[in-house]
């Protein structure tokens, strides 16, 4: 498969995964190796700094790259801080902006997402922006800084497949920059469709998490992300509504 | 517009005859809908319903895994003051109660928060009675900043305060109000808040709304079952939740179903709450109100709280003490109720993690 890069960083792996939801925290590494994600979520907010066996970053094994999270900022303010706390303890310079507002959906804030990425990217990070496919924001976002667009699929933890399908298309359409779908995808079906439309990689959590085996779901979807991305790279034959018949009904009329 | 207009909607409705005539239909019909109304949520707590109690069950599981993954929240609550002004008939604090007091000064506030901290729990609820001399505003505040050096998210179950009071504490790194209603009866509330703040049934009510407005995380409502009838207190606690959730949809709300517990009140409880009725009702919350935190103190047993992971309850209380002092062990004051489930925090981690369920301390970080 081609490599994604982001922010100067190869990933041959356009599978990203999480770290919530496990029934056990040391489910995550043989999830990892199964899936060869090379890129993993974490809430700072859920790091439990204080308790080596309940701190997520001892589960992680360190080839792998961690993309921690702003869950729980309701501001721009408040993911900026968060970001900077995240990169003072280690967790690198990627940041997954996660600006929510609404408890109900858990649907994403724009307008406090374009803020935060535009202070961020200044400060160096690498931003990914998670977002309601929109395309001027996924516009403004570019213009932020943003080194990807993180549009969501269906709301977060639903495994509702990509509901935004159309959206999505237009961003992908009309993006410079990869678009990642995050949240919502709950099946590897979803995820293959995902990368056959053109997306540069997918995040998937609780449909990974929450299976009755995660390391096997995690191969799972590994599969269906390469699958996908071969047939987009493959250039898929076009849909056809009716069939071609070899003798045409109207062929006479172009007889001599 | 006061969550007492949606209950004035129900004055002249039924609850008791609507429950008896509820038909295998109308529970077959409620356990196929994606959205559920408030009636339906009355279909799962009838007794015809207690026959699908199995499928009911594994769509509330269904429901709880999709949001909350295969995890349990873990906190612990805080005693600091049992000195209280209010007359309610059931509870250990009422005034009139000749109980051991106290009231922790900041050093012996730090050294609870100390103590308990040590059990790795991060997550408290600071509880006191109502006493406004004694238990001041600023008194609340200072006992905050003390445990935000301990503990990542904070929560106060206290009494009622005022809108900009809440936010002063918000600003502070307050991230979670409880505040149960009791009952919902207006007239078996009048009848056992005889005296204090707390007799005054609507300023209680519209408590929540005034946290929310403040801008604070996290809210916690609930009835205690037992005051009065618990189909009308499970009723209006779910319309309750479910306004607000409507109403603040930056709110997390968290809804609790306390069962009655010997106190030294001596209360007889008016109607008991049996363990398969608790279980429907849980599970009605669930089914109604999807995304809704579900909380499970240490009142119930350890066994009853080991079959109730997987059903739909997102967060525990583990190790409690319901005395003033009661982790440091120091010149302690009576409980206010017997906690049931005596576990140490390291003994329901072990539970939880027995039933596939991976225990989680912090869930929050203090960014102020």
């Amino acid at each position: 498969m081609d490599k994604l890069i982001l922010g100067e960083k190869e990933f041959n792996s356009r599978l990203f995964t999480g770290t919530g939801k496990f029934s056990d925290k040391s489910l995550i590494k043989p999830m990892l190796e199964m899936s060869k994600s090379e890129m993993i979520t974490l809430a700072l907010r859920r790091v439990d700094f204080d308790m080596p066996q309940e701190n997520i970053l001892n589960y992680i094994p360190k080839n792998v790259t961690l993309l921690p999270n702003t869950s729980g900022a309701k501001t721009a303010e408040e993911a900026v801080k968060i970001a900077r706390i995240a990169r003072t303890v280690g967790c690198g310079n990627f940041i997954k902006i996660e600006i929510i507002n609404d408890m109900k959906y858990l649907f994403p804030d724009n307008e406090e997402t374009i803020k935060a990425t535009k202070i961020l990217a200044k400060e160096g990070f690498i931003v990914l922006p998670y977002m309601m496919p929109d395309l001027i924001a996924a516009k403004r976002l570019e213009d932020a800084g943003a080194a990807a667009i993180m549009p969501l699929g269906s709301p977060i933890g639903s495994n509702k497949g990509l509901q935004t399908k159309y959206m999505i298309e237009i961003l992908i359409e009309n993006c410079k920059l990869p678009i990642i779908i995050d949240a919502g995808i709950g099946r590897p079906s979803h995820a293959a469709k995902a990368m056959e439309m053109g997306a540069a990689a997918v995040l998937v959590n609780s449909a990974i998490a929450c299976s009755e085996n995660p390391i096997k779901m995690g191969k799972a979807f590994s599969l269906a992300v390469q699958a996908g991305r071969e047939a987009y790279l493959a250039k898929l034959a076009e849909e056809k509504k009716y069939a071609e018949a070899s003798s045409p009904l109207t062929g006479f009329l172009f007889e001599e | 517009m006061s969550f007492y207009d949606v209950i004035k909607k129900y004055e002249d409705f039924n609850i008791k005859e609507y429950l008896e005539n509820v038909s295998y239909e109308d529970v077959e019909k409620t356990i196929n809908k994606e959205n559920l109304n408030e009636f339906d949520f009355l279909n799962l707590i009838s007794n015809t319903s207690l026959e699908y109690i199995e499928i009911i069950a594994r769509k509330s599981q269904k429901l709880t895994k999709r949001y909350f993954g295969n995890t349990i929240s873990l906190y612990a609550p805080l005693y600091i003051s049992n000195y209280c002004t209010n007359k309610c008939t059931y509870c250990g604090f009422n005034k009139e109660n000749k109980i051991k007091r106290k009231h922790l000064s900041y050093e012996e506030i730090e050294k609870e928060a100390k103590e308990l901290a040590k059990t790795g729990i991060k997550h408290v609820l600071f509880l006191t009675g109502e006493a406004k001399e004694l238990v001041s505003f600023e008194y609340i505040k200072n006992t905050l900043i003390i445990l935000k050096k301990y503990f990542k998210s904070i929560s106060i179950e206290i009494y009622p305060l005022k809108e900009n009071e809440y936010r002063k504490l918000k600003n502070l790194g307050l991230d979670g109000v409880t505040i149960y209603q009791e009952t919902y009866d207006l007239e078996t509330y009048k009848k056992v808040h005889l005296e204090g703040q707390k007799k005054d049934y609507f300023y209680r009510l519209d408590t929540p709304e005034r946290v929310a407005r403040a801008g604070v995380r996290q809210i916690g409502i609930g009835a205690l079952y037992g005051l009065s009838d618990i189909y009308k207190d499970a009723f209006f606690s779910a319309l309750h939740a479910k306004y607000l959730m409507d109403k603040y949809i930056d709110c997390e709300i968290s809804i609790s179903l306390p069962r009655m517990k010997y106190s030294e009140s001596k209360f007889k409880p008016y109607q008991k709450l049996d363990n398969k009725k608790f279980i429907q009702i849980m599970l009605a919350f669930r089914l109604y109100l999807k995304y809704i935190g579900i909380n499970i103190s240490t009142r119930e047993s350890a066994e009853f709280r080991n079959n109730l992971i997987g059903l739909g309850a997102t967060k525990y209380s583990a190790g409690s003490k319901t005395d003033v002092g009661g982790y440091t062990k120091e010149n302690k004051s009576t409980p206010q109720f017997e906690t049931d489930d005596k576990r140490d925090v390291n003994e329901i981690c072990n539970a939880i993690k027995n039933r596939g369920y991976q225990p989680v301390f912090k869930d929050w970080e203090l960014i102020i």
